[in-house]
């Protein structure tokens, strides 16, 4: 597959393009220092670059076809994963996945929206946008959980839920309100990851829980910048511009009061380093999961009620 | 060309048009019958002939529902204070302002209590004039609180919602919003008190996807559109046009997510008699 790059990376590809150029001649050259100072530019525009993006860049970063969805996540900090499928009404949803798994001595449920790699594995998850049946078949794993006094973990990666003839006949918005319902009274911690794109009731469709962790680079919002530009400003040309004022990063959203906790990811984004992301995300929920299997369910139930009761801003 | 051309202003005298007096008439967008306000009025601003139900807000609804001055409202003056300071073509600031100075209302949602034939409720009823009925801040926290009140006085709840979704000038605060006010039906379905879900022209995106599709029992007005991504949206990601009648009231039925469709002369009724029967 060919090598992303967005715009705003394209100086540093080009300037380690040179240096990889240099490293080849340096065999008969003596250009040593050369390379060195090359090498510091190199690192000091990636910290210029990546320390301010905008807020559309860091939308871009979240989807990043590079970047590790789901599954990639599961396999890398669980053992034993069990995946299981279907609804048990109309059929199994390839857009979100989930099954029991182990982190280390955690043994959980873990759920999540996968999206495909290439065109023919994009067309087998539908890009990530599921349809009411994957939300019914997150539910049911929930409620399984539940019985079964499993800890919920879910993770959001999607550009919403799919907007199709079938989907409306089968009650999008039915399948999505009763997973709010259910998932705000589940008797077991349930801890939600945005590990990508968060696109409005689609992605709030299995985000209803005790903790929100959020990674660095991940946008999460009412509606993408987008069809927020078509809607508003009646053009799409206003992305970057709806982006802004969408305050759709993490850094907005843990202000906002929205999340609870940022995962750091590696320079350039959780692309660049599958295992330090997937390290660094398994430690947090580690911590995570220690702190709230201790809290009653009853409790945990209650504090949930009043963690979203507290969310809005108005005047009175 | 000008052998066509009129040489008289008008042919015949009688086509001028009659002098009417401005409002007192009203043409039904289905159909054009033209129709009288006050005899629109008496008919629940129903067309008299092909009976298609015209958008209301608030106001009339709690006047055709509730008994004569029994409601009292709650929470009156809430309204938006912008939280993400957002900017389109227009501030949101001043848009929020002009619409309430428009309308005289303060958001999309008014909530209250009242009796419906010597029944005490806790009624909500969203305002389509208000910025689409868009759901915000002001919206999600006034239902909560209607709601909490209809758990904590053992009070049946209604809500009647004509939405275009969550508004997005308030990003994720909106999107909160559906969490927030699910959660709280949810409590409120715990303690087995009944709740009311009226859809009306047109619910869609957020609203539906939250406590209107989160009733004991649905009940949608004739015709109107339901859904969760709207018609546009659907014919973009397709490609194709859409069926005929799809996303209406009686698309929706057939599919089993609503109860009952009820002509708007029959809601009191049809919810009284749902009430007595469930309590």
């Amino acid at each position: 597959m060919a090598k992303t790059v967005l715009d705003f990376e394209k100086p540093i590809y080009e300037l380690e393009a040179k240096l990889e150029e240099m490293k080849n001649l340096s065999d008969n050259l003596d250009i040593e220092n050369e390379i060195k100072k090359i090498e510091d530019k190199v690192k000091q525009l990636k910290e210029s670059i990546y320390k301010d993006l905008t807020r559309w860049q860091r939308v871009q970063l979240a989807r990043h076809p590079d970047r590790p969805y789901t599954l990639d996540y599961i396999y890398s900090m669980t053992s034993n994963f069990v995946e299981l499928h279907g609804d048990r009404g109309y059929k199994d949803d390839k857009a979100i996945v989930g099954g029991f798994a182990s982190i280390d001595d955690y043994k959980v449920m873990i759920i999540g929206h996968q999206k495909g790699r290439d065109t023919k594995s994009n067309l087998y998850r539908n890009f990530g946008m599921p349809n009411p049946e994957g939300y019914r078949k997150a539910l049911r794993l929930m409620k399984l959980a539940e019985k079964f006094g499993k800890p919920v973990i879910t993770m959001i990666d999607t550009p919403g839920a799919y907007p199709g003839i079938e989907a409306e006949e089968r009650g999008q918005a039915e399948a999505i309100a009763r997973n709010l319902f259910e998932m705000s009274r589940l008797k077991v911690p349930i801890i939600v990851v945005i590990i990508g794109e968060g696109a409005s009731g689609g992605a709030l469709g299995i985000g209803v829980g005790d903790r929100i962790l959020m990674l660095e680079n991940c946008w999460y919002s009412v509606i993408s910048p987008e069809s927020c530009s078509s809607i508003l400003w009646r053009s799409w040309d206003y992305k970057e511009q709806a982006a802004e004022a969408l305050k759709l990063t993490a850094t907005d959203l843990i202000e906002q009061k929205i999340i609870d906790r940022i995962i750091p990811e590696p320079m350039g984004g959780a692309h660049k380093d599958y295992e330090q992301i997937s390290a660094t995300l398994k430690a947090a929920l580690k911590e995570e999961l220690a702190n709230l299997i201790k809290i009653k369910p009853e409790k945990l139930v209650e504090q949930r009620l009043e963690k979203f009761g507290k969310m809005g801003e108005f005047i009175e | 060309m000008a052998w066509f051309r009129r040489s008289k202003e008008n042919i015949s005298p009688d086509s001028q048009k009659k002098d009417l007096p401005d409002g007192l008439w009203e043409k039904c967008p289905n159909c054009s019958e033209i129709i009288h306000k006050k005899q629109l009025e008496a008919n629940l601003w129903t067309c008299i002939k092909c009976n298609n139900h015209f958008r209301i807000g608030s106001e009339e609804y709690f006047n055709f529902l509730l008994d004569k001055n029994t409601f009292k409202e709650m929470d009156k003056k809430m309204r938006s204070n912008d939280p993400l300071e957002f900017e389109d073509t227009k501030k949101y600031s001043v848009r929020i302002q002009e619409t309430i100075k428009k309308l005289n209302l303060y958001d999309a949602v008014r909530t209250g209590t009242g009796k419906l034939n010597g029944i005490e409720v806790a009624i909500g009823c969203m305002d389509f004039s208000f910025i689409g009925g868009s759901m915000g801040s002001v919206v999600g926290e006034k239902l909560s609180r209607l709601i909490d009140k209809a758990y904590k006085n053992n009070l049946p709840l209604i809500i009647i919602s004509a939405s275009g979704g969550a508004r997005m000038m308030e990003g994720a605060f909106s999107l909160m919003q559906m969490a927030k006010t699910s959660s709280r039906l949810a409590r409120l379905s715990e303690a087995k008190i009944p709740y009311i879900s009226i859809l009306t022209d047109p619910t869609t995106g957020g609203t539906t996807a939250s406590y209107a599709m989160l009733g004991d029992i649905h009940i949608a007005e004739p015709q109107a559109l339901i859904g969760f991504a709207g018609p546009r949206v659907i014919k973009q990601t397709i490609g194709k046009d859409l069926p005929k009648g799809f996303q209406k009231s009686e698309f929706l039925l057939e599919q089993g997510f609503i109860d009952i469709i009820s002509h708007r002369k029959d809601l009191k009724s049809n919810i009284y008699n749902i009430l007595t029967l469930m309590t």
